[in-house]
């Protein structure tokens, strides 16, 4: 096995040998990001378990491997649009598809957007609408924290791109489908920017869906800008295949008196690792954090999360939940920082665990840290099996006992579910996990909301 | 000529039950024929409440010696939905909150597995609804509570409606009653009493555990007995009960040696 030395020094003759293709179609923003990005991956590399933050996930055996890397835009010799169709019921989106990390050339056009909304892929966007671009791009990413990071912004080409102007209301939510889809293992670079701008709503669902079986490691990291009044969402839905390996980035600042809500829920997928950073930059935020995770055989997840209470009077919901089986191991962490100034904060931060066999392992730690005087905060973990009183409850009233640890299984995961604010996705993850739960999703090849292919 | 089978429903000969190596239950014997409604009454921590369990199969309970015949079938051999499906009703001392389990979705599906047990179509959503709306009335139980996850939430009294509530839209044939009721006030508990009554019929039997004498001026026992220690130290009719509620306990602890 490759020690991280090599593999860091592979990653910096990718960086030297690639430079030129690196540049190339990338704005003087992009690639003076990248610049100082690089710098920041030389000294930090990736992160191994030495590194705290990363303590429960091995990244080394996922970077480990020979592969593929695309720094242009590769043609698709298919109509994804034909191949890909998304079959939920109800479920009306503005769908885009990316592939393989880079937005889709040939995407249909959006016919219903309000005006002035602008999806389009990140390379389009920081040559057609530079002053957006620029003002956000790189901004909340910070390269110099987390090599993983780094290393995304160093590589970054494409990615999407979604600006709500002033004051514009999105009705249909916006669905971004990340196609995977290579004839050699691949790791994709994914960098994308969204801009939601005051008193704007929007939300965006992302999910993944792979088409072939390779290997595949993607770095995403995604950048968000809420202004003030706006109301925001992201669901973010992880379903891969066990030969996956998924690092998720998200960086979420928040101005006042908007109100954010993201809920990222992993399904199937070899490694996951989601990091996720809220910044409450400005007084009277809300922000609600959820996240849910089915994991069973070998998969492992790592939710990492930050919330930055920077600004008073803000109020903050963090939620995670996981039902674990066979040989998963998971691990949670949860910061919270109020600030000196901060006064009036809430914070409130819960992570449920259900164990359901004796080899499952999760690693929960909560971390609060409070630099002002006047804050109301909680935070709770939990860690437990079965409720036996509540099975033999189910059982003495005639449901036998696998269907009766079912419906606990998915009592325990809908709380989460019940948080998204999309009716029809919200039955579709309810169909989906109670699926899951059953055992009915074992081999995945299909997307998170099970879209046809 | 005319003689009235003389059937049990449940035998219970010589029962023995033991947790975590302390013997709870010290050889029980208990005969109740169809029709019938038993009171058992005793002092806190007499073994009512493991008797109860250990007949609607709670395998927390290590069962030492005896048997437990419930309709010409050995009880203790099945698991506890079978035994639910055969015909047997724990009304819990302590109902179970089940958040994110909606009653509704409980209900349907333990009334489906009933009817699936009985070789029965499951019920038509309007069907269950129907069935939904009729014995709520017969409990007087609001739909407030219903639409809610099960028992997430609750008063006391509400949880123990909500038992007589699940009882009558499964119909069993034997009801073990633990306790329905503690903490129901007068109008509560006079709701429970009836919801009972009504519910009973020549083929089905009740068991009523308690340890007042109250729930007893509702709901009227054939046959009273005493649980103490893990025994059955006394069996009479109903005046037992009025005993019971005048004299207290200590003189049956007395007699049976403290
Ligand atoms: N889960 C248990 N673990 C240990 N002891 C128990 C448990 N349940 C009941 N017991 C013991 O069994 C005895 C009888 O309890 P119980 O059946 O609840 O009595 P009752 O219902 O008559 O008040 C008590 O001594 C009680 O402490
Ligand atoms: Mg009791």
């Amino acid at each position: 096995m490759a020690d991280i030395n090599t593999i860091n020094k592979d990653f910096a003759d990718l960086f030297n040998q690639g430079n030129e293709l690196l540049l190339e179609g990338s704005s003087d923003v992009m690639n003076e990001t990248r610049k100082n990005a690089f710098q920041d991956f030389s000294k930090l590399g990736v992160p191994t378990r030495a590194n705290e933050n990363y303590k429960y996930t091995n990244l080394i055996p996922a970077f480990d491997h020979p592969y593929n890397v695309n720094l242009r835009y590769q043609q698709v010799d298919v109509d994804l649009n034909e191949i890909f169709q998304c079959d939920v019921p109800e479920l009306d989106t503005n769908m885009v598809l990316l592939t393989n990390g880079w937005y889709y050339g040939n995407n249909k056009e959006l016919t219903e957007l309000p005006k002035g909304v602008i999806i389009c892929g990140v390379q389009e966007a920081a040559e057609k609408y530079p002053e957006i671009f620029n003002a956000h791009y790189g901004k909340y990413a910070k390269t110099d924290e987390d090599g993983v990071v780094a290393l995304n912004t160093a590589l970054a080409k494409d990615g999407f791109f979604i600006y709500v102007p002033k004051g514009v209301v999105i009705e249909k939510p916006i669905q971004v489908v990340n196609l995977l889809r290579s004839d050699r293992d691949l790791m994709a670079t994914q960098r994308n920017l969204i801009v939601v701008e005051e008193n704007a709503q929007a939300k965006i669902i992302v999910c993944d869906h792979t088409l072939t079986h390779h290997k595949y490691l993607t770095n995403s990291v995604t950048e968000v800008n809420v202004a003030r009044n706006a109301i925001f969402d992201l669901y973010t839905l992880q379903n891969q295949h066990l030969n996956s390996v998924i690092l998720n980035s998200t960086f979420i600042r928040q101005e006042s008196n908007s109100n954010v809500l993201s809920n990222t829920i992993s399904l199937y997928g070899g490694t996951i690792r989601n990091n996720h950073h809220v910044i409450l930059d400005e007084e009277h935020c809300e922000n609600n954090t959820f996240g849910m995770y089915l994991m069973d055989r070998d998969q492992h997840v790592d939710n990492f999360t930050s919330i930055d209470h920077a600004k008073p009077n803000c109020l903050s919901n963090e939620h995670f939940k996981g039902v674990m089986d066979d040989q998963a191991s998971g691990a949670f962490a949860g910061r919270i920082f109020v600030r000196r100034d901060a006064q009036q904060t809430q914070a409130f931060q819960s992570n449920n665990n259900l164990l359901l066999s004796n080899d499952a392992v999760i690693n929960t730690k909560p971390q609060l840290v409070i630099d002002a005087d006047d804050v109301k905060c909680s935070h709770g973990a939990t860690v437990g099996q079965m409720d036996e009183d509540a099975l033999f409850y189910l059982r003495a009233r005639g449901i036998d006992e696998k269907e009766a640890r079912q419906m606990l299984m998915f009592a325990f995961a809908h709380e989460i579910i019940e948080k998204i604010r999309v009716e029809p996705l919200k039955e579709r993850i309810d169909e989906l996990v109670d699926k899951r739960l059953r055992g009915e999703i074992s081999k995945c090849n299909t997307c998170a909301i099970a879209c046809n292919h | 000529m005319g003689k009235k089978l003389n059937i049990e429903m449940l035998s219970i000969k010589n029962l023995h039950v033991s947790i975590e190596g302390k013997d709870i239950l010290k050889g029980i014997n208990l005969d109740v024929k169809p029709g019938e409604v038993h009171a058992i009454m005793g002092p806190n921590g007499a073994g009512k409440s493991t008797l109860a369990s250990v007949l609607a199969g709670r395998d927390l309970f290590n069962v030492t010696e005896g048997e437990v015949n419930f309709q010409g079938k050995d009880l203790l051999d099945m698991e506890p939905e079978d035994r639910a499906k055969e015909g047997i009703f724990l009304g819990f001392q302590y109902p179970i909150e089940i958040p994110g389990v909606s009653t509704v979705n409980f209900m349907k599906t333990a009334v489906n597995e009933h009817r699936k047990y009985k070789g029965l179509d499951p019920l038509s959503a309007s069907d269950f609804l129907k069935l939904m709306r009729e014995k709520k009335s017969l409990v007087e139980i609001d739909s407030k509570l219903t639409n809610r996850s099960v028992n997430e939430g609750f008063s006391g009294g509400e949880k123990k409606k909500n038992e007589i509530f699940q009882m009558a839209m499964l119909e069993p044939k034997l009801a073990v009653l633990d306790e329905t009721d503690s903490g129901l006030d007068i109008d509560a508990l006079r709701v429970v009493a009836n919801g009972v009554n009504k519910l009973k019929t020549r083929d089905n039997a009740t068991i009523v555990i308690t340890h007042y004498q109250r729930l007893l001026d509702y709901i009227v026992p054939d046959v009273v007995h005493v649980l103490y220690d893990g025994r059955i130290v006394k069996t009479a009719g109903k005046e037992l009960a009025l005993e019971l509620e005048e004299k207290g306990y200590d003189w049956i602890k007395e007699e049976n040696g403290k």
